[in-house]
């Protein structure tokens, strides 16, 4: 099976065609179904492959699978190929299941909209994409489908572009994703001039054998972490993260919460012996970067009102999560962490889609309330991925949290001491959107003529299309966890740390081992501490929100991202954008001089003459005869004899 | 006084230029005499002729690889795969901006055989650039294309920007011309001859005998600065904006792949296959304009209103790309092994050439409805209009961005990859970050083309209005095809275009 595996991004892609031909014909729901098995396709050949590795021995779980010879430029070779490892088909798996899941429900949120079959028309092809991003044999072909997923991202940011907002997303994801995309290409030469060769085989072994110098490997760690930043939207290239979910809600399950934003944790992984054999400080400084930016996330995520933005604000604050891993050397646990918030942050997308989509087209928090009673399969499938994300044993992501602050700790206190705060503050802020959304009192019937409802407003309950998602969301956020089990004494030894058996080959030269460490010995009291800090968070909300004996603090400095956004946009607003203009107006004045074709449309042609002669000619003229001086001058008197 | 001895010449090897230049002056001649001919005949026979020229320099291009390189003419012109590959991509923009042209003359009412006639010598003025084995050869070339492209700039004459824009080119290109022709006059001075093999043999015994070498080095100089003027890089680009917006769009898109082709062979001929002694002296110099060309073509280009100007701007950036490659060969250039510079750069070419006329087809389709006007508000709602053109005009852009499995990506990895052998890191980066401002550039006109302005019946019929002529839509679908399938299979024009490096001089 694993020889199959072009197939993962060949039946999305398939289904984009198709879509793209017939996608109106098909109409609704046809497109949405077809799209939908199109990509559960994928995942029964990614089930296939899976099953087809376990089956071999460790050594042998790698296959390259060449589709043909893409570019022989010189001395470089580059295949495009595909690899079948523990790492790549555990992440398509991931991709593709929870990508059908999104579609079905998709099926059910996107009904009635005119661009229905537009719509998965790019899911598809996102799907492939990013099939293509985590099978890729080498960086070139990873980087066909970083671009590809780009792509896709901002059309499907900008969908209701009719709404302002949405298209200035779209541009600001563009920008900040092509900063990260150059240093994924700068990367991917640097290694080709060291190496001579894209192949992640190629890089990694020379990374274990010792042949890559460290200061190359340094700076190929740094640029494609620079990629990752942007990608996976880490401080300081974040902002346009929150802003992306302008988008339908779907698409913010998928693209920016569960599959997308996770590329640059995976690329991190994928070449973990070049960062292992790379400077001190480049895991410091990932380490740094990812805990930074999931305190600073979680802190605005604590005072957003929007449902939607909480969540935006928390994915951020859980990526920085996973480069806090990686900065660690935890490679499993990012991973592990990866999947597990996929996982719960689709389930806790989805769900906030069924209240947007039951409230119609509602996001305010502040306008809602007592939603358990008219929507209780979404509540209660919501307040489940509550649980995973606030960190409550025994959901899912309690145990990824738990490894990833039990590698920060040995690693350095400072790192487990900020992660810690960051989770009270996550379990804060969910307890705080759970009060808001579902308990407490109802808060929408004053504002029923906000929401175009006519005569009396209730909130619905979405239909079984849009429910069934989110049970097996919910069931798998439950119990994700026991693909990675610590090693307590009282968990059976085959549960324990399977993940990290299934990935073993690939994060063997990289991975960190804190098995000497105090913090290991000791990693029961820290679980314990873990799961206080969790109750902690949540008891303080209930405080706060639900006895209101609490005073409320959301400062409108938090509200606002602590202006990081703002200060940006008002830059590249004032003076970036003046000078740039300023430098139009210099070329237009001085070089340029602009075709004014409705004025010079009556002028003679002597008229055009004369001006040819006094106008804007000379000027050229100037500066090309300037341009010969400093030519001149560079030859004679630089090179020359004198 | 000796009798003047005719040189031998080689009938059957000159015949791609025999041909064009043969079926540029019959059109003329004929079309002159004969009344209107029926509507497509004209670009019907300059298609047939430009593709019988490409079909003989296919056919010179395996005789070579069979034979070897050799020159013609007593040296006058040089016989080798480099000149057959430029000829064969100067001959496929021929027919592509042909197909385009029909209908443009047909609706402003001015078909006639002078356009096309023009076109051929213009293509004849710069396959002999890029064969030419002596600067005075060279020069001839330059000319005829130059002033060949003068006159179609200027050739819609209703509209006075297009004259203005001739009136500029003309203007600005004789003064650039004279610093050309003043630099053969050094160069002349400094090595006794305009011979390419002369002036190479003078140089490797002047080596030995150390000549005073500042004539060449002025006259290097002024070379440069002429050929930076044919290739639009910074800072004798200013007349390229304007130009390109005036000069009606097939024209445009003529000048963006024929001139810059042809442009780019003549650097070639002079400074790599010529002067490869001064190598260390003009690679610093080619460094700098390539940065200068990069930074400003592309970050002048996204803050543009016009998508001709856009082009213009964005056609300075890839110029840049197009001396990075210039850059990479210079530092091996005349040795045995001259790595992939020139090889990145013919393929470059190639692949510049056939996507930018595409984009400049959808330009015209599109500007042809606006009349002429073609800012960024004339492409709004593409999608919905036109959906074919608008998803060919997304190859087309996503090509000059750079996005893999399009030629463009090839292209571009192929100019850095080069760079990267060579060591020159800086300018490789330079080059990276510079691709990644223009991908801003042509995400604002996809924006246009995809997202705004959708009227509220997104199923309706698509605009009647936006007509595709039969010419552009083959010259975009071919254009479009070509852009993909070198994307995902490359290896057969690379491996092609190895063979070019074997010089005849």
């Amino acid at each position: 099976m694993a020889e199959l595996v072009w197939l993962i991004p060949a039946f999305p892609l398939f289904g984009f065609l198709v879509l793209l031909v017939f996608g109106r014909r098909m109409g609704e729901p046809g497109a949405g179904y077809f799209a939908a098995g199109m990509v559960f396709a994928s995942f029964a050949v990614s089930v296939g492959a899976f099953f087809d590795l376990v089956g071999r021995d460790e050594a042998e779980r790698s296959e390259v699978v060449t589709l043909f010879s893409w570019l022989p430029v010189g001395s470089l070779q580059v295949d495009m190929a595909f690899l079948a490892d523990p790492l790549s088909i555990g992440m398509s798996l991931f991709v593709t299941g929870i990508a059908g899941l999104i579609h079905l429900f998709a099926v059910g949120y996107m009904h009635g909209d005119p661009k229905f079959s537009k719509f998965f028309l790019y899911l598809n092809l996102f799907v492939a994409s990013m099939a293509v991003l985590v099978l890729g044999e080498n960086l070139l072909v990873t980087f066909l489908g970083w671009e590809g997923v780009g792509v896709c991202s901002y059309f499907l940011i900008s969908f209701w572009h009719r709404r302002d907002s949405a298209a200035t997303a779209g541009k600001k994801a563009f920008v900040t994703n092509r900063v990260g995309d150059w240093g994924v290409m700068t990367a991917m030469f640097l290694a080709f001039g060291a190496v001579g060769s894209l192949s992640y085989s190629a890089i990694n072994s020379a990374a274990e054998s010792g042949s890559l110098a460290q200061s190359t490997a340094t700076g190929i760690a740094l640029l494609l972490f620079v990629g990752a930043v942007g990608k996976s939207a880490q401080l300081p290239l974040y902002f346009w993260l929150p802003d992306a979910m302008e988008g339908p809600t779907p698409v913010s399950a998928l693209i920016h919460a569960a599959t997308m934003v996770t590329a640059g944790v995976f690329l991190m992984v994928r070449v973990n012996p070049v960062l292992a054999v790379s400077a001190e400080y480049v895991p410091t400084i990932i380490a740094w970067v990812g805990v930074a930016t999931a305190l600073f996330a979680a802190t605005i995520a604590v005072a957003q009102n929007d449902i939607k933005k909480v969540l935006a604000y928390s994915t951020v604050s859980q990526l920085g999560f996973m480069f806090l891993a990686i900065g660690s050397g935890a490679y499993v646990a990012a991973i592990f962490h990866m999947m597990t918030h996929a996982a719960f942050k689709a389930l806790l997308f989805l769900g906030s889609g069924s209240v947007i989509h039951g409230m119609h087209e509602e996001q305010d928090m502040r306008k809602m309330g007592a939603l358990r009673i008219a929507m209780p399969i979404t509540a209660g499938t919501f307040i489940i991925g509550w649980l995973a994300i606030a960190g409550v044993p025994p959901f899912a992501g309690f145990w990824s949290k738990d490894e990833i602050l039990l590698f920060a700790l040995a690693s350095s206190p400072a790192l487990y001491v900020v992660g810690l705060v960051t989770a009270l503050l996550t379990a804060y802020y969910m307890t705080r959107q759970v009060i808001m959304v579902f308990l407490g009192t109802a808060r929408w019937e004053s504002h029923a003529e906000e929401h175009g409802a006519h005569g009396e407003f209730k909130p619905h309950e979405s239909s079984p299309i849009m429910l069934l998602p989110l049970i097996v969301l919910a069931g798998l956020s439950a119990v994700m966890g026991i693909i990675q089990l610590p090693s307590f004494s009282w968990i059976p030894k085959d549960l324990q740390y399977r993940l990290e058996h299934w990935l073993h080959p690939i994060v063997a030269f990289g991975e960190a081992s804190i098995s000497d460490t105090s913090a290991y010995a000791n990693k029961g009291w820290f679980a314990l501490l873990a799961v206080g800090i969790a109750l902690a968070g949540i008891g303080l909300a209930h405080l706060v929100y639900s006895k209101r004996s609490l005073p409320v603090i959301e400062p409108q400095i938090m509200a606002d991202g602590w202006r990081y956004d703002a200060t940006i946009s008002d830059f590249m607003g004032g003076p970036g954008r003046r000078s740039f203009e300023g430098m139009v107006a210099l070329d237009e004045k001085v070089v340029d001089g602009a075709v004014n074709g409705s004025a010079t449309l009556v002028r003679s042609l002597s008229g055009q003459l004369r001006r040819g002669q006094t106008g804007f000619v000379r000027n050229y003229a100037a500066v090309i005869g300037i341009g010969v001086v400093v030519m001149l001058l560079w030859f004679v008197v630089g090179r020359g004899v004198l | 006084m000796p009798p003047f001895v005719g040189p031998e010449v080689a009938w059957f090897a000159l015949s791609p230029l025999l041909v064009l230049s043969g079926g540029g002056l019959l059109l003329l001649v004929v079309g002159a005499l004969t009344g209107r001919w029926p509507r497509g005949l004209y670009a019907a026979v300059t298609a047939t002729v430009a593709g019988t020229a490409a079909v003989l320099a296919a056919i010179q291009w395996s005789r070579i690889a069979d034979d070897g390189p050799s020159t013609l003419v007593a040296g006058a012109l040089s016989y080798d795969a480099f000149a057959q590959f430029l000829t064969i991509t100067i001959l496929i923009s021929v027919i592509l901006v042909v197909l385009l042209t029909d209908e443009d003359l047909h609706e402003s009412d001015a078909d006639g055989p002078e356009v096309y006639g023009l076109y051929l010598m213009a293509a004849t003025g710069g396959i002999i650039m890029a064969a030419a084995n002596d600067l005075i050869v060279l020069f001839l070339g330059l000319e005829a294309l130059s002033l060949a492209l003068y006159v179609l700039a200027a050739s819609a004459r209703q509209r006075s920007d297009s004259q203005e824009s001739g009136l500029k080119y003309f203007v600005l290109g004789g003064f650039s011309s004279a610093f050309f022709l003043y630099g053969i006059a050094l160069i002349y001075g400094g090595t006794g001859s305009t011979n390419i093999g002369r002036i190479v043999a003078s140089l490797q015994s002047s080596v030995t005998t150390g000549g005073d070498n500042a004539l060449v080095l002025a006259g290097i100089a002024l070379l440069l600065v002429g050929l930076g003027f044919k290739v639009a890089a910074v800072p004798f680009h200013v007349w390229t904006p304007d130009v390109y917006q005036g000069a009606p769009t097939p024209v445009t898109a003529f000048m963006a792949s024929v001139g810059k082709a042809a442009a780019f062979a003549a650097i070639v001929r002079v400074l790599v296959v010529a002067l490869p002694f001064y190598r260390e002296d003009w690679r610093p110099a080619i460094w700098l304009l390539a940065v200068l060309s990069l930074v400003v073509g592309s970050a002048l280009a996204v803050v543009q209103t016009n998508v001709k100007r856009m082009l213009a701007y964005s056609s300075i950036s890839h110029a840049g790309f197009l001396l990075v490659a210039i850059e990479a060969a210079g530092h091996r250039a005349g040795e045995a092994d001259p790595g992939s510079g020139v090889v990145a750069l013919v393929i470059y070419l190639l692949a510049y050439s056939v996507l930018v006329i595409g984009t400049f087809a959808v330009v015209t389709v599109v500007g042809r409805n606006a009349s002429g006007d073609v800012t960024l508000d004339a492409f709004k709602g593409l999608s919905t209009r036109r959906p074919a053109l608008a998803l060919a005009l997304t190859v087309f852009l996503f090509a000059q961005a750079g996005v893999p499995f399009t030629s463009g990506f090839v292209a571009k990895f192929g100019v850095i990859q080069a760079a990267v052998e060579e060591r020159s890191y800086a300018i490789a980066i330079i080059a990276m970050v510079a691709a990644v401002i223009a991908a801003f550039l042509y995400l604002r006109i996809m924006v246009s083309v995809w997202l705004s302005g959708e009227s509220s019946d997104v199923d309706g019929e698509p605009d009647q209005t936006l007509r595709i002529p039969i010419g552009a839509g083959l010259a975009i679908a071919a254009a479009a095809a070509f852009t993909l399938v070198v994307g995902v299979m490359p290896g057969w024009l690379i491996s092609t275009a190895e063979a070019v490096t074997t010089y005849a001089r």
